[in-house]
């Protein structure tokens, strides 16, 4: 099932911000998970979790490494959905 | 080197009395129970369905990301700390000299059955990752070593009820020894869930007064069955003496003495002898170097169950002997129910307060005082301490045998 970008940028601002209680206005394309958006490593977990709970996707573990920007996350997951 | 004397500068609290040391305080005094019927469906299903739960939701004095990162007793440690730490004047200091030892007696429990029931409906692949900072005893300390950035070591002593007042008692050595200027010190419990209070009532530790909770802890009536289990925590912070004068900190009062045994009887009942107890005020009055004349009040360990009060107050006469008549004895667990390793800290910081203020907090509910107890214990009312140089201890036990007592004097 393909799934839009926009859709899936708005999903992960919401999963974010339940983890990190960063506000979704400021999670954009460009935020690095660490620097911007203080998701540490055990929190990174929970965004992926939920990620594959919401989206359907599958993030393993290896991949989760080059996730480094939101950006880098929406695109993997869109891809993952095709 | 001169010896490395200690004081108290800082205290916070979050206790079924209140959200801070102030409301908890004021509570005390008027002789108010925090003890309340528990509103979850469990409850229902065992023998114990009342217990003291805080008065101030950790929702409501931290954030819900933060809070949803923290077991319940760590958020706890961190509210508690957060009052001591600003009440000490949020010292600007060498955060290698400073430390933290906040005790649990259980730790995470609630975090690991919760992540258990979350395995078993749903799979490993759900269960938190923060699920083993969460549950590790020694959490609320780290957390808060955390926040302040402390270096000098971070540690937990565990000895179930006894764990409060000897993480104190570490600190205070912990200060003496150099190796720290200052310490948070204190102790948190978190443990009112279904599982842990089925086993404290099948080892019948537990009242059973469903019909009048507020009633039901009642340490030296002759009607007492058990005790009710309490949560929150007390901190306090400690300073060596000349580090506290030389940045004009309050001083609120020395810590001049712990004495530590174990009695080495039995897993869970008390020595009914109470040698170990004994023993302690002994040795914590010779560490202080006071006599059994200076101590003008004691906060008992005095939980309300039937053996234990009895035994306590027993070793308590046989140690001051005629001492114990000028000695104002108060419960306060029958105000804030029992804490477990929260215990031995909040009642430290009633006895800091006890000194500032010259009050003995009450013991309410005692209708018919055991005739069995034969020390003077501070009933309805609080009661005026002597002006002048006075003493206090606080004693605190431990299923497992542990016995810690500590000697806090007027500065």
């Amino acid at each position: 099932m393909a799934l839009a970008q926009a859709d899936v940028l708005a999903g992960l601002k919401e999963i974010v911000e339940e983890v990190a209680g960063i506000p979704a206005a400021s999670i954009e394309l460009d935020k690095n998970f660490t620097d911007d958006l203080e998701v540490d490593s055990l929190s990174m977990v929970e965004v992926v979790v939920a990620a594959e709970e919401r989206f359907g996707v599958k993030i393993p573990d290896e991949a989760v490494t080059d996730l480094v920007t939101v950006g880098d996350a929406v695109n993997f997951i869109v891809n993952a959905a095709k | 080197m001169s010896a490395r004397r200690v004081v108290v500068t800082g205290l916070g609290a979050t206790t079924p009395l209140g959200g801070d040391v102030a409301t908890t305080w004021s509570a005390l005094l008027a002789g108010t129970s925090g003890v309340r019927l528990l509103s979850e469906e469990w409850a229902q299903t065992i023998p114990v369905r009342f217990a003291a739960r805080v008065a101030v939701e950790p929702s409501e004095q931290m954030e819900r990301v933060e809070m949803r990162r923290l077991d319940r007793s760590e958020q706890f440690a961190v509210i508690a700390s957060r009052e001591a730490w600003k009440d000490a004047g949020s010292p600007e200091m060498d955060k290698e000299r400073l430390g933290v030892v906040i005790a649990s007696g259980i730790g995470g429990v609630t975090t690991m059955l919760d992540q258990y029931d979350i395995l078993r409906e749903k799979g490993a692949r759900l269960v938190s990752p923060h699920t083993v900072p969460m549950l590790m005893p020694n959490g609320p300390a780290a957390n808060v070593g955390l926040e302040l950035q402390a270096k000098a070591g971070v540690h937990t002593p565990v000895s179930a009820c006894a764990s409060g007042a000897e993480a104190i008692g570490y600190a205070l050595e912990m200060i003496r020894n150099n190796r720290a200027d200052v310490v948070v010190s204190g102790g948190v419990e978190a443990a009112i869930h279904v599982m842990p209070m089925s086993g404290f009532a099948a080892m019948k530790a537990l009242s059973t007064r469903n019909d009048d909770p507020a009633r039901a802890s009642r340490p030296y009536d002759l009607n007492r069955d058990g005790f009710v289990l309490g949560e929150g925590g007390g901190v306090l912070v400690l300073e060596e003496y000349e580090h506290a004068r030389a940045r004009g900190a309050k001083i609120y009062c020395e810590l001049v003495g712990q004495g530590l045994t174990s009695d080495g009887y039995h897993i869970a009942a008390p020595d009914p002898d109470g040698a170990g107890v004994q023993r302690a005020i002994k040795f914590a009055l010779r560490d202080a170097g006071l006599s059994t004349k200076d101590i003008v009040h004691l906060n008992a360990h005095a939980t309300s169950t039937p053996a234990g009060d009895v035994a306590e107050a027993n070793a308590l006469r046989a140690a001051l002997g005629d001492d114990a008549d000028h000695v104002a004895v108060s419960a306060t667990k029958s105000m804030t129910g029992h804490l477990l390793g929260g215990a031995g800290a909040i009642e430290s910081v009633f006895i800091v307060k006890s000194l500032q203020d010259r009050l003995a907090p009450p013991s309410i509910n005692i209708d018919d005082l055991d005739p069995a107890v034969t020390i003077d214990v501070v009933r309805d009312k609080p009661r005026a301490l002597p002006a002048g140089d006075i003493a206090a201890l606080n004693d605190s036990f431990g299923f497992g045998g542990h016995n810690v007592v500590l000697v806090f004097k007027s500065i």
